[in-house]
């Protein structure tokens, strides 16, 4: 499967997207630059973290507007692959390609920690594989990760199966003291209605290897091959 | 652009909807809570946005100009609304 990582100015979790796919998940990748008005033959796009265009007016508001975001919505419309982590999250609900947006943290403060995230779906090719129950230990970074919708989106969200991770405790529990930001419903990843768009807020290629601490980033990865494997086979 | 130029003036008031919550504002409540202003019932956080046209625009071509901008970059409607304060570019006489 071939990978793109789209760099935009103030993105600096690209090269750390770039070794894991290349380097653990042994698969082909290239840096997409934001302003390309067109995509090379990418199978899966990775909207890496950082600060996109210094965040300014609003995180991901700005970016959302770069030349490649046609060719990233074409990408995604088509139904191929694309997560956005972090920053990346932020410009897809900029982009109005996942629901909701996102506030400052509640406790104000830029959160960098080990998480614990609970599977709560099947509905993406990122989560599809992943051995049920396991709690996946993912680190966070971030000032405006307090994810926000509406009831109505959130019923619709739940409805569909299409929030993947929540914030939990060491036994599972989703609970408010395990929020580390006061999103809504504990939410830290969701997926599009078809499941082949994923935004989350922790940071799945900074734990690869598990000299960085935890390899469980590499799960959603390796879910992303197998069902693509089971696609051509099956 | 000299610097005595007239131009229209748009102000853009972005606040958050009632209805989400306001890290920024309810931390500022405590703040002023803690020094004494028990008085206080709420305090939310915004923002404000200057933007100047050329004065050649009708007031109705500004309005229109500036609810495109705020629709499609400087408002995030899921979250916040807005409110525009027009200042017509004061005429200049010879």
């Amino acid at each position: 499967m071939k990978f793109g990582v789209v760099v935009f100015p103030g993105s600096n979790c690209d090269h750390d997207c770039y070794h894991g796919v290349k380097e653990v998940l042994r698969q082909p990748v290239q840096f997409i630059w934001h302003g390309s008005r067109t995509l090379p033959a990418v199978d899966c796009l990775i909207l890496p973290g950082g600060f996109s265009y210094g965040d300014y007016l609003r995180t991901g508001a700005i970016a959302r507007f770069a030349e490649i975001m046609d060719q990233v919505r074409e990408h995604a419309q088509s139904g191929k692959p694309v997560i956005g982590i972090c920053n990346g999250f932020q410009i897809l609900l900029e982009a109005g390609l996942l629901p909701g947006a996102m506030l400052r943290n509640r406790n104000l403060n830029f959160i960098c920690k080990y998480v614990l995230l609970k599977v709560e779906s099947t509905r993406s090719p990122f989560i599809r594989y992943i051995p049920k129950d396991k709690l996946l230990r993912i680190p966070v970074a971030h000032g405006e990760g307090n994810y926000y919708c509406d009831a109505e989106t959130l019923s619709q969200l739940r409805a569909n199966r299409q929030i993947l991770f929540r914030y939990c405790d060491s036994q599972g529990a989703v609970t408010d003291a395990a929020n580390p930001n006061g999103s809504v419903d504990n939410i830290a990843g969701i997926c599009n209605a078809q499941g082949n768009v994923v935004g989350m807020m922790p940071h799945p290629e900074r734990c690869m290897e598990t000299a960085m601490g935890s390899a469980d980033g590499l799960e959603l990865f390796r879910s992303l091959l197998q069902s693509a494997q089971s696609l051509v086979s099956g | 652009m000299p610097s005595n130029q007239k131009v229209w003036t748009v102000e853009v008031r972005v606040t958050l909807k009632p209805s989400v919550l306001d890290p920024q504002g309810a931390t500022v409540q405590r703040a002023l809570h803690s020094m004494g202003y028990t008085e206080l019932t709420g305090a939310r956080i915004g923002k404000y946005l200057q933007l100047t046209f050329n004065p050649g625009l009708s007031r109705a071509e500004v309005e229109k100009q500036a609810r495109r901008m705020c629709d499609k970059l400087l408002v995030n409607p899921v979250i916040e609304h807005y409110q525009l304060n027009l200042i017509a570019p004061q005429t200049v006489t010879a």
